[in-house]
């Protein structure tokens, strides 16, 4: 019912919407809840476990009762929006959830019947046996009764984002604080957030009738917005909650950008943010409290705060016969800017005995509301007074246990608040996060003229801290009555199976179930919290903590300060996963590198394969090959006959320079690279100084002074990293530099009997290369280097051009190669390859193994220390019961597996028979046959034996011989041919 | 004699405009990385000298006639643009091993401050700075000139970084357009 | 969190790559006992307040850190550039 006249909203912009399938207008400025309570919609949810009929309950993001589905075109939709935070769009579309089918008629209702069954620890002590009933049965039933809003099962599309934000000072919450302590900052010239959930600055004042400086508070707050909306320095951030605070300054905080909007492209929905702040002032507010009571939870009970909100910013009055309930002086507000809005008020019950009786409505002093009646809407209250019980009707009891002060985020770094026996609350304590002051009512702090002054004050010590002097801005005149409250938790009630008084309304949890969890000796309040589940839901106890600690405290007969309170952590509001994984989403999970042969390997159709972060082509198809084993079989007889190309450039490179540099390469090699002649590569194996293998590679010496060493793909960042620590913590005063130069080459194997005859072709003067050798080159007129490695076991070279010449050589280097009948080789190929010839790669050096189970223990030399020596000589790390690398060659045709176990065969088949594992398998079309790598205790002395596969996942069970790792030209003619 | 072409690591993409906003690809010449030996500061002064460059302060660059010099790390530096020959330090080419991106027009800190975890607001990050910091996952060189941004990133990710600034710039957009 | 390099100033901590305790700074001679090397390799302590510990600045200059901390406040109490530690690293 709106109020012509009454409230921020703009009646000249209706606002058509839909809520559960029929349409309404509201006006602009309005929220979802406004506009349902204008439109007298009074039911709006179920309730979490008895599915009880529930109505609004708060005016902001504190809400429990009021959470809906917000539906859009597609199927698209948002599950758990606050109906107090939504607002309205032309053409939202909402719908309650938790209920079935439809909110006026739930049968799931029958569950309130069921109630003295549902009890705290219902789960625990009803769905025990039999066990596997719980996965199967019960889980799913419970999920399916007790429950929020539902997803839609589709890719969300949608836009979020994150980013960065630095200033001098946050300002999180603009209500009379905030906004004071944003002006004195601004005008002192510091750089200023100022943040506040609401998608209109003003806080309290926009709910209340206030006078400041004898006008509007409205006044007020429009002129300092206008204020600080002019400064530069000032960044004024709506719709945008502070979430949590972390060390150092950091703040997380979430802003709808676009939900109080129909979807448009590109624009966020919201945006994650992580504010940097060298000061922070949290004049956050506080939250009013309900007070249970029996059968405090029917639609129409709101909070006494969120009917002025209604009344004063919404010009709605939530009732036509309104009741109030307080225990405080302030709540009495409510009754007089009723009456004065023409709202009758049927009574004010107060729960003080010597309260004044001042309105012009029945005033009951000493007074508690005993009992309420209406199904789906509050009809009548029972009153007990000093003279005995009334019967009063009403459609909306207005109700205040009192203010708590919102301090979540002074807790989010283990502080711990106070208790204020005065204020019958928590405050925050002193210096509880570096940097972070408390003001206004966050601080405890109550009337305006106090939050006023209390904001500057924190702006104060703020500037002060940053260096800066004081605005001395002028505060306004403005109300200073003092807080009279008397602490009221809870209106006892005769006991019964079905009498129930609420204190969580989100997840159901009631006076009964607190003193049940006491009973039970959960008397710590973390464990209360657990068993009962209160707080758990997504308002997090923001209605309820400090009632059902009060309750719990009564029932165990301590103080509530003894009891303490349970942690706040962050967030302090839901955040979507959208939001904070914001960017993140398909490709943007990790950066894409892509070759320069990327496009040409694309051209003919090669599957791109993540290696890393690197995309590499598998294979190269050709028309009527079936599968990838018919061309990977091709691609590896071409090498091993003709000659084939492949893209290396993803092995990390790094030049290496200075007069130390061969020592340092002596230091982190195993073998010794001091002694290599310039023109000549070597091969490397690099440990850990836990004496186990970190990688492998070459290096090859192009000056005295200057080598550049590669490194596997997999292992480039990490041997960059332990390379510069070796440096810097072992060997800063050596004259050496390192540099990455990884993407400054494109580097191409050419391998095959045909390698020679196809480069001569591309070099302007083809070197003659011993194996292992190097040399610059001229290809096509460009510098470049040429290597003698190979990787494949036939006479194979690298090349290296400057990565912009990349795909003109690549493209290049195939035509030639196609007629020689050679052509490019994928990853498929390349493994095969190395498998055949036993060569290693991180399936291998996996990080367990050492030089010794590679059968490389001979490369570590004698004669000089070298990172990881000291360890590799270990008892443990060497000898017969290690597990050392072998090649497993099947006794028939049957396909063998990687992660394979071995054992002996006719034993049992079991952990402690374990005597191995398979790392890398191939089918090698040079051989006939398939081939395995794998670790075998002893496996060096044990040759010639024949050892079990087995893989039960995948239904491996194969005999193998047990021989060489080299499977193809033991002695290496090709390599040297 | 056949010639190998070249190509920029960006090549075949367009600039992507947003009103005044812009993000396009600039062609360097010529990258090396210079890293002076152990004592030979002075020498590579002399050396830079012609060059009217010295070698830097942390997080800055410097620009001469078109030659810019930037701080990348401790004792190291990269000179765009020019070539230069010295014993005093270690040389390495790296022409081709980045690609630079230019981010000009209002609101381009906005965009960058999606992307990397900087305080890049003009009174902190003004022009003549440098930094070494990451654009999202990626390893980059952020220089701050009087017009624009300008940013180094692996030419392999250039692509990523691309899309990536090209998607920020999009979200800043439609949020100017409210 | 926040450190702040020598070199880069003040930085997010997404830009950091974290090893280890102090410890890994003083690798004991070749021929060292092997109980040397074990206090070396793998034991440490996890003290509640002061510690320190390495840290590398994978995102930015390419520095390897000393960090001095305190695992209870959080407060970063000093970042040291492990080329430049007085004494060496030994």
């Amino acid at each position: 019912m709106r109020i012509a006249g009454k409230g921020l909203t703009d009646p000249s912009v209706p606002v058509g919407f839909r809520f559960d399938g029929r349409d309404y207008v509201g006006q602009a400025g309005d929220t979802l809840a406004s506009a349902l309570l204008a439109n007298g919609v009074k039911l709006v949810g179920r309730s979490f476990k008895y599915h009880r009929p529930r109505g609004v309950l708060t005016a902001g993001s504190e809400e429990p009762n009021a959470l809906v589905e917000v539906l859009e075109e597609g199927g698209q939709r948002t599950p758990n929006v606050r109906a107090t935070v939504q607002e309205l769009y032309p053409g939202l579309a909402a719908r309650s959830q938790n209920r079935f089918p439809t909110l006026g008629f739930d049968l799931l209702a029958l569950n309130d019947l069921a109630a003295p069954l549902l009890g705290a620890g219902f789960y625990y002590k009803t769905f025990m046996w039999p066990r596997h009933f719980w996965e199967g049965l019960y889980e799913p039933l419970i999920r399916r009764a007790a429950g929020l809003g539902s997803l839609s099962r589709q890719h969300d599309a949608a836009a979020y984002e994150k980013a960065y934000a630095f200033c001098d000072l946050l300002v999180i919450g603009a209500g009379p604080a905030g906004l004071v302590a944003a002006l004195e900052a601004g005008r002192a010239g510091a750089d200023v957030i100022l943040a506040d959930e609401d998608a209109r600055m003003g806080g309290r004042l926009l709910s209340e009738t206030l006078v400041l400086e004898g006008r509007p508070g409205m006044e007020w707050v429009t002129s300092v917005l206008a204020e600080l909306e002019s400064l530069p320095n000032v960044r004024l951030m709506p719709r945008t909650t502070v979430t949590g605070a972390y060390d150092h300054g950091t703040y997380g905080a979430l802003e709808r950008v676009g939900l109080h909007l129909a979807p448009r492209p590109y624009l966020p929905r919201e945006c994650f943010w992580r504010i940097v702040a060298k000061q922070a002032i949290l004049a956050a507010g506080a939250l009013e409290r309900p007070v249970a009571f029996e059968n405090n939870d029917r639609p129409g009970i709101m909070l006494a705060s969120a009917v002025r909100s209604y009344l004063n910013r919404y010009g709605v009055a939530p009732g036509r016969r309104v009741t109030v309930f307080t225990n405080n002086e302030e709540a009495r507000r409510t009754a007089r800017d009723l009456m004065a809005a023409g709202v009758p008020v049927a009574a004010i019950i107060d729960a003080r005995p010597h309260a004044s009786a001042v309105e012009d409505c029945p005033v009951y002093t000493g007074a508690t509301v005993i009992n309420t009646r209406g199904r789906k809407g509050l009809s009548h209250i029972t009153v007990r007074h000093g003279g005995g019980e009334a019967l009063i009707e009403t459609d909306c009891l207005a109700i205040s246990g009192g203010w708590n002060p919102t301090l979540h985020l002074t807790c989010h770094r283990n502080g711990r608040p106070l208790w204020n026996e005065a204020l019958a609350a928590f405050v925050p304590a002193p210096g509880a996060v570096p940097g972070l002051e408390p003001a206004g009512a966050a601080a405890g702090i109550m009337s305006t003229a106090a939050c006023l002054a209390s904001g500057q004050r924190a702006a104060r010590g703020a500037l002060e801290a940053l260096g800066r002097k004081p605005a001395a801005i002028r505060l306004p005149a403005a109300e200073d009555a003092p807080y009279v409250i008397q602490a009221l938790w809870q209106v006892p009630h005769a006991p019964g199976l079905w009498r129930r008084a609420w204190l969580d309304f989100a997840n159901d949890v009631t006076v009964k179930d607190v003193k049940l969890a006491a009973q039970e000796n959960f008397v710590s309040v973390e464990h209360m919290k657990r068993y009962t589940t209160q707080g758990m839901a997504p308002d997090q106890g923001k209605n309820s903590n400090v009632a059902a600690l009060a309750v719990l405290a009564d029932a165990t007969g301590r103080s509530v300060a003894e009891t303490g309170v349970t942690t706040f952590r962050p967030p302090y509001t839901p955040v979507s996963i959208a939001a904070m994984g914001a960017g993140g989403r398909g490709t943007g999970f990790a950066p894409q590198r892509f070759l320069t042969s990327h496009t040409a390997s694309v051209e003919r159709g090669a599957p791109m394969i993540e290696a890393g972060l690197w995309y590499r082509a598998g294979y190269f198809p050709r028309p009527g090959e079936a599968d990838w084993r018919t061309a990977c079989d091709r691609e590896v007889r071409m090498v091993r006959e003709r000659a084939g190309v492949c893209d290396v450039s993803t092995l990390g490179k790094i030049d290496i320079q200075g007069a130390d540099a061969g020592r340092f390469l002596d230091f982190v090699y195993a073998n010794t690279f001091s002694t290599l002649p310039v023109g000549r590569v070597r091969y490397g194996l690099m440990l850990r100084d836990d004496g186990h293998v970190m990688d492998d590679g070459t290096a090859a010496r192009l000056a005295d002074g200057h080598f550049v060493m590669t490194t596997t793909t997999a292992a480039a960042g990490q041997v960059m990293r332990h390379l510069d620590f070796v440096q810097q913590a072992f060997c800063a005063d050596w004259d050496l530099r390192l540099m990455s130069v990884t993407e400054a080459w494109a580097q191409f194997a050419v391998a095959g009997p045909r390698a020679r005859a196809l480069l001569a072709s591309v070099l302007d003067a083809p070197p003659d290369l011993p194996f292992m050798g190097c040399a610059p080159v001229l290809v096509h007129g460009v510098k470049g280097r040429l290597f003698r490695i190979s990787f494949s076991g036939e006479e194979g070279y690298e090349i290296a051009v400057p990565a912009r010449y990349g795909e003109a050589l690549f493209r290049d280097l195939l035509a030639r190669a196609e007629v020689l009948g050679g052509g490019p080789y994928g990853m498929e190929a390349l493994n095969v390859l190395r498998i055949e010839k036993g060569f290693l790669t991180h399936a291998e050096l996996h990080g367990r193994t050492t030089a010794f189970d590679l059968g490389l223990g001979r490369m570590i030399s004698a004669g000089k220390d070298c990172i990881g020596k000291a360890a590799s000589q270990r008892p443990g790390l060497t000898g017969p019961e290690r597990e050392q690398l072998v090649g497993l060659r099947p006794q028939t045709e049957a396909p063998l597996t990687a992660g394979a176990h071995l054992f002996v065969p006719g034993e049992e088949v079991g952990r402690a028979q374990d005597q191995g594992y398979t790392t890398s398998v191939c089918y090698s079309p040079t051989l006939g046959s398939w081939l395995a790598l794998g670790f075998l205790k002893n496996g060096r002395a044990r040759q010639g034996e024949v050892i079990r596969v087995v893989d039960h996942l995948r239904a491996v069970d194969v005999l193998c011989e047990v021989c060489d790792p080299v499977f193809y030209d033991r002695e290496g003619e090709k390599l040297r041919a | 004699m056949p010639k190998l072409i070249a190509k920029t690591p960006l090549s075949g993409l367009w600039p992507v405009t947003h009103r005044d906003l812009s993000l396009s690809e600039v062609a360097l010449d010529r990258i090396t990385s210079v890293a002076p030996f152990r004592g030979q500061e002075k020498a590579l002064a002399k050396a830079l000298k012609p060059l009217g460059l010295a070698f830097l302060a942390p997080n800055s660059f410097a620009e001469k006639a078109g030659v810019r010099l930037v701080w990348t790390g401790r004792d190291q530096a990269f000179l765009i643009n020019a070539v230069l020959e010295t014993p005093a330090a270690a040389l390495t080419d790296q022409s081709d091993g980045w690609a630079c991106l230019r981010l000009e027009g209002a609101g381009a800190a906005d965009v960058l401050m999606r992307l990397y975890p900087l305080d890049l607001r003009a009174q902190v990050f003004a022009p003549g700075q440098a930094a070494r910091a990451g654009l999202n996952h990626m390893a980059s060189v952020l220089m701050r000139t009087e017009t624009a941004f300008e940013l180094l990133v692996f030419r392999s990710m250039a692509r990523t970084a691309w899309a990536e600034i090209a998607e920020a710039m999009q979200h800043v957009a439609a949020r100017r357009a409210l | 969190m926040r450190l702040t390099c020598p070199l880069c100033g003040p930085r997010d901590r997404r830009e950091f790559h974290y090893l280890g305790a102090e410890e890994y700074l003083r690798r004991p001679a070749a021929e060292a006992a092997s109980a040397a090397w074990d206090d070396y390799l793998h034991n440490r302590d996890n003290p509640a307040g002061e510690t320190r510990d390495l840290w590398y600045h994978e995102a930015g200059c390419g520095q390897w850190l000393l960090v001095t901390r305190d695992t209870v406040s959080h407060d970063i109490r000093k970042v040291e550039l492990v080329a430049t530690l007085k004494g060496g690293a030994k």
